[in-house]
């Protein structure tokens, strides 16, 4: 397909994506618009790791701990840590914390970029997994800022259970709790979406493949690794920040377990599922990443398959079993993840023309 | 009496097609040289032989036809020096050269690194030395002595003066020859440096987009007004 | 509280310091084994440790075997097991991007995991060890036969591995694959099944790690979660393809952990809590490697164009 074509079906696919996310709160029950709320963070996150590991080529197993530093960043903009001794009084509106999330996590990624530098491949592999490891410490260790491992609650009552509990006004409009959630994750993961598109297509992608494809050639090519790493990671850690942020709304609370180290993992997937170096795929990542555990046991899926089957999988240790199995299948299947799959059917449609 | 013989041999990587169509012989004994520009499937050649590379058409080594990969091609007593040395850089020389001799069960593994050392000295004062840290003509030399090893029917060698020194290149095929000579040794070489090619194989071979364009004895290509002009720059 | 240097003590953590390092030098063995010739850090190594422990109890409680045989079988149809995966699920993907064959062990080690759970339940279990676990007192230290002998064990598995690697046709073999497995074809080596073969090997390792550790932690599905991690960064710590550097690295980590825990009787360490092990450990790898960005055994590589 020429560059002009491949725009245009480009411009279709997101238009469609677009129509989708608008339409499908009107289709689905309440309760799975929240669901559908975490696939639009879980996209924001995937975007993220996608730019740093799908396009320079730089792994990271520590994203869940840049999303935890939006989550906290959230919660404590919100609520405040005088109650724990802390000097930050809060009170800011949930929405109005999420560029200050995505801030404090980028500029964390920044500094963590620099001395990342020196490190490559499964170095660096070890180094984000410190992070992550060492995460959830810091917050018990730092209580009086971050309230240790109770935990905040972000909305001072206790733990929403979920169902349309409260109504939130926003713009005029009184929307159930879920459906607020879902509008606001999707009216930041869609934008989120373009400004990792225009990230990616221009100068700068060139760039940051460049680095991922040849580190030597692209010095050689007038490419400032050290930038574009740094910045790499920098813009990286703000996408995880964002998610992070959404995510601890979503969540109402948030405690040193809220981001575990499987979250960093889950990402990964995400995006090699998705399809590294590539946007459109991530769409399918995250929702396969958001709903596979759950239908590993059997969500959803009850009336297609049979009773003996949902019986077997559903004993403890079932769904991880589905799990592993369907993610090791999908390798085999889409190697190239499922921007690799559409990157082929359309080749397929192209010579058929 | 013929030990290799290609009939009519394709081969290609991908969709890229690198040989079309070649068939070609060497007998016991003989140096049989390769000739051809770049890309015109000198290297592919070698490659489809020892089977590093999906090919079609036959190929028979002592009248029996050659399949699978690299691993049965070295069973059968092909020893292939690939371009660009090809050493275990990580091995000490002694290690590469017992590697050489992998394919072999017998017990004279010992005698043949003597013999290797009758005609690389330096290999078994050196043999602790990482191959990794030798020169680049020792490395080549290195990778010849691995290939004998393995008591090979027939060596390909390709391209082996890659980045050598000239006086390096002809010490190189002066110990080609000199093994030729002495213990019969039959080699199939695959040469950029079309003069030194012809001057010591007896017969050879030009390669065209894929196919032979040319072949003969190496003194009558020598003196071939079109080979002079393409390949020997005169 | 501000004590004496107390002698005993600390010998008493150096021996157990080094016996948990020996653990960790086992498995990150392992994972340098399989870096090597498959390229990837292989995730479920921990897991496929703790399936080889539970195979060994379960032999012992449910099929009325008695230890050592077990324990050989155990160790038999760990290899075989290592064989078949790389066989199995690794070959399809090997030509691939290598996040993808991550992926596949990523899927591993959840089925894996699943699969222990499914079988034999989530409750911990008994595994006994091997060495028994009184203690004995050398002069006035006291330490576990279970430690002396996991020591004994790891430096034991070190030298046979040596041997091997330096001095069999196979051990080069392998060592060759790893360094340029399109030579090793050329040269008649049958590549395919010296990955597999590294695969049984890493297995094997990860066994004996996991029938070592079973005992001290219990036998439970999660029981080399931060095993694995350690031997991750031991492996990270002496650099990722060096054998040496993996054993080394083990043994450091083990040694420094308890360090930890010794001088934590001290006001200056007071902080040092149990919980910041893992952390603190990792902080200090990290700056090593600021240091020495490809670990203290590896080497640089160089780059080309």
């Amino acid at each position: 397909m020429s560059p002009r074509a491949q725009r245009i079906v480009g411009f279709v696919a997101f238009g469609a994506l677009v129509v989708v996310v608008v339409v499908l709160p009107t289709l689905v029950s309440d309760f799975k618009a929240q669901q559908y709320a975490y696939v639009g963070i879980y996209l924001i996150a995937l975007l993220g790791l996608n730019i740093l590991t799908g396009y320079t080529g730089q792994i990271s197993l520590g994203h869940g701990a840049f999303m935890a530093i939006g989550g906290y960043t959230t919660a404590i903009l919100m609520v405040g840590n005088e109650q724990f001794g802390g000097p930050i009084a809060g009170g800011m509106r949930d929405v109005w914390t999420l560029p200050f999330a995505a801030l404090v996590a980028g500029l964390v990624g920044l500094l963590f970029g620099l001395p990342a530098l020196r490190l490559s491949g499964l170095y660096l592999a070890l180094a984000t997994f410190a992070i992550a490891v060492a995460f959830p410490s810091a917050v018990k260790r730092f209580a009086e800022f971050s309230g240790g491992g109770q935990g905040i609650n972000l909305f001072g009552t206790e733990q929403l259970t979920g169902s349309s509990a409260q109504r939130v006004e926003i713009l005029g409009f009184t929307l159930s709790y879920n459906d607020w959630l879902y509008a606001l994750s999707w009216s930041v993961a869609l934008p989120a979406f373009v400004v990792a598109w225009l990230i990616v297509r221009g100068r700068t992608g060139r760039a940051l493949r460049a680095v991922r494809d040849s580190e030597t050639a692209a010095v050689s090519s007038g490419v400032s690794l050290a930038r574009y790493k740094t910045l790499a990671f920098g813009v990286s850690a703000a996408y995880a920040g964002l998610a992070g942020g959404l995510f601890a709304i979503a969540n109402t609370f948030v405690n040193p377990d809220t981001f575990p180290i499987a979250l960093s993992i889950f990402l990964l997937i995400g995006i090699v599922v998705g399809g590294l170096g590539g946007l459109s795929g991530l769409v399918f990542g995250a929702i396969f990443v958001y709903f596979l555990p759950l239908w590993a046991q059997g969500e959803d899926l009850g009336s297609i398959l049979p009773d003996r089957v949902i019986e077997e999988t559903t004993k403890p240790g079932g769904p991880a079993i589905v799990y592993g199995v369907v993610l090791i299948l999908l390798m085999f299947l889409i190697p190239n993840g499922v921007s690799g799959l559409f990157r082929r059917v359309g080749a397929f449609l192209a010579r058929r023309r | 009496m013929t030990l290799l013989e290609l009939d009519r041999v394709a081969a290609h990587y991908g969709p890229v097609q690198a040989l079309r169509e070649v068939s070609l012989t060497v007998s016991e004994g003989e140096i049989v040289a390769v000739l051809g520009a770049n890309g015109a499937g000198k290297t592919t050649t070698l490659r489809a032989i020892s089977g590093t590379v999906s090919r079609s058409g036959t190929i028979e080594l002592d009248g029996k036809p050659l399949r699978g990969g690299p691993e049965a091609a070295a069973r059968a007593g092909i020893a292939h020096v690939p371009e660009g040395r090809g050493t275990f850089v990580d091995l000490t020389v002694t290690e590469n050269l017992k590697l050489g001799a992998y394919t072999r069960r017998d017990r004279e593994v010992k005698r043949d690194l003597e013999r290797i050392a009758s005609y690389f000295p330096w290999m078994a004062e050196r043999g602790g030395q990482r191959a990794g840290t030798l020169s680049g003509g020792e490395q080549q030399m290195l990778a010849l002595g691995r290939a004998l090893m393995s008591r090979p029917r027939l060596l390909l060698l390709d391209e082996p003066s890659l980045g050598l020194a000239p006086m390096v290149v002809r010490e190189f095929f002066r110990t080609v020859r000199e093994l030729n000579e002495k213990e019969g040794l039959t080699v199939l070489v695959v040469e950029q440096d079309a003069r030194i090619a012809l001057s010591v194989s007896s017969r050879a071979y030009v390669l065209e987009v894929g196919r032979v364009a040319l072949s003969g004895p190496s003194s009558e290509l020598r003196a071939n007004e079109a080979v002079r002009r393409s390949y020997l720059g005169y | 509280m501000l004590g004496a240097f107390d002698t005993a003590y600390f010998a008493q953590q150096v021996v157990s310091g080094l016996a948990s390092g020996g653990v960790y030098a086992l498995l990150a063995l392992a994972l340098v084994i399989i870096h090597r010739s498959t390229g990837v850090i292989n995730f479920a190594q921990g897991e496929m440790a703790t399936f080889s422990a539970y195979i060994c109890w379960a032999l012992v409680t449910s099929h009325g075997w008695s230890y050592w045989p077990a324990l050989v079988a155990t160790l038999v149809l760990s290899f075989v097991g290592g064989v078949g995966i790389h066989r199995v699920v690794i070959r399809p993907v090997e030509r691939g991007s290598v996040l993808r064959i991550v992926i596949v062990t990523i899927g591993l080690l959840i089925a894996i995991n699943g699969f222990i759970i499914w079988q034999w339940s989530g409750e911990p279990q008994q595994l006994q060890s091997p060495f028994g676990t009184d203690i004995v007192t050398i002069g006035d230290v006291a330490v576990s036969e279970h430690d002396i002998g996991t020591i004994a064990v790891a430096l034991g598995i070190v030298v046979l591995l040596w041997l091997f690697f330096q001095f069999t046709k196979v051990g080069l073999a392998l060592r060759a694959t790893a360094v340029n497995p399109e030579e090793a074809r050329l040269v008649g080596v049958r590549v395919t099944w010296m990955l597999a073969l590294g695969w049984g090997l890493a297995a094997t390792l990860g066994a004996v790690a996991g029938v070592l550790t079973a005992p001290i932690v219990g036998l439970d599905p999660n029981m080399m979660v931060a095993v694995l991690i350690y031997a991750f960064a031991a492996a990270v710590l002496g650099g990722i393809d060096s054998p040496a550097g993996a054993v080394v690295g083990g043994l450091l980590l083990g040694l420094m952990l308890n360090m930890l825990t010794f001088f934590s009787q001290y006001r200056a360490f007071d902080w040092f809590s149990e919980e910041l092990r893992l952390p603190i450990a990792l902080l200090i790898i990290l700056v090593v490697l600021l240091v020495r960005p490809s670990g203290l055994f590896g080497h640089a590589h160089v780059k080309r164009v």
